[in-house]
């Protein structure tokens, strides 16, 4: 139990996917202009990523372990999560119409983000079990979501502040994503504590 | 557009990370050093060259509908041969880019490029297209590289040049460091533009 709850708090917050390992910093810099929209992919990107790293899970270590096929690996990857994505998309659109509604553009999107494959290739490498594999996903969305949102309300902030020209935009957000990441440092000195 | 100008648009006009804003993951992640973008560079050339050269060969038989999901099997097919490449020759290198390597699969500078043009035109355009664009991310990697190893290390792939009593700005090595030194240079970028 103590185990999952590191790998929990230290994926939200220590080592985070956005600020610590770079992953879907593409969303990251399109949909946080809005506290709305970066609520909404939040929320895709969580439960895709949950459901991403528990399906490779088993392929990984029920197909190809078994049958020694890991140079398939990436392929196979980058395939289940395209279907998973497609599937989670049918599925939100054929019985609940509000979620469709708040998730359904953000979901396509998804494919092409490298935090869900980040996320796969991470729970390889670290040999996690299953159980750990899906706390991993979990968290790991989470992190995403939490950054994704603290960077919305900066940037609604920051539009109305009056910034050199050749800083707005990207340019600043990019800065701030910095501070953000010196903030988020902090963290580390957590678990020294217990 | 002729050759020239279809290869020298990746480097300047429409670069990927400067201009367009395209595969900032590896971007940011891999340049603790000069050599380290540099490599990834390669990969990048690597992949992209031989991705559009198959999506452009194939673009007639591919149904649209089905298309990307073609075109990302195909980038991972190639981004497989990079990774068993490296982890094979330069096992250091590969470890030391982890999984940002086989991350190479969703950068959108690849996706983008197979979608927007090698789908679109013929062979040896999209070669040349590809090739500038990888050269243009490589550059970019490179500068974005040596600068966070100048101020982080007081080295440039490794040679000292800040002398020894430097004291190295730790933070530049760091995820921090990455984030704020891009933004730097892409401001820079904006700056030039304007004139």
């Amino acid at each position: 139990m103590t185990e999952l709850l590191l790998i929990f708090i230290s994926t939200l917050l220590i080592n985070n996917f956005v600020l610590s390992y770079f992953l879907g910093i593409c969303p990251f810099l399109g949909v946080s202009g809005k506290i709305e929209s970066a609520i909404g992919m939040g929320l895709a990107v969580t439960f895709v990523m949950t459901l991403a790293t528990s399906i490779s899970w088993l392929i990984y270590h029920l197909i190809l372990v078994k049958f020694n096929l890991l140079f398939l690996q990436y392929v196979i990857f980058i395939l289940v999560i395209a279907s998973l994505v497609q599937m989670v998309e049918m599925f939100i659109r054929k019985f609940s119409s509000g979620l469709y509604q708040a998730l359904g553009i953000y979901l396509p999107l998804i494919t092409t983000n490298c935090a869900i494959l980040g996320a796969a290739l991470f729970m390889v490498s670290r040999n996690y079990s299953f159980l750990e594999s899906v706390v991993f996903g979990f968290s790991g969305g989470l992190g995403f979501s939490l950054v994704l949102l603290v960077m919305a309300g900066i940037r609604q902030e920051l539009e109305d502040a009056d910034v050199p020209r050749v800083f707005k935009g990207v340019p600043l957000t990019l800065i701030t994503a910095g501070l953000l990441a010196l903030i988020f440092m902090g963290f580390s000195g957590l678990f020294s504590s217990i | 557009m002729n050759n020239r100008d279809n290869f020298l648009k990746g480097l300047w006009s429409e670069h990927p990370v400067f201009r367009q804003l395209l595969g900032m993951c590896p971007t940011l992640a891999v340049t603790t050093s000069a050599k380290n973008g540099l490599y990834m560079g390669m990969a990048v050339i690597f992949v992209l060259t031989f991705s559009s050269l198959v999506v452009s060969l194939i673009k007639k038989i591919v149904p649209n509908q089905v298309r990307i999901a073609v075109y990302t099997v195909i980038i991972a097919t190639f981004v497989t041969v990079v990774d068993i490449f490296f982890k094979a020759y330069i096992p250091d290198m590969s470890r030391q880019l982890g999984p940002y390597l086989p991350l190479i699969i969703v950068n959108c500078i690849i996706l983008g490029r197979c979608e927007a043009f090698a789908s679109k035109n013929n062979l040896k355009k999209s070669t040349i297209d590809a090739l500038g664009m990888s050269a243009g991310f490589t550059w970019g990697l490179f500068v974005l590289g040596s600068i966070r190893e100048l101020f982080g290390s007081g080295m440039i792939l490794g040679f000292t040049i800040l002398g020894k009593n430097y004291n190295p700005l730790i933070v530049m090595i760091l995820p921090a460091g990455a984030f704020i030194v891009l933004g730097l240079l892409v401001a820079g970028m904006n700056r030039l533009e304007q004139k």
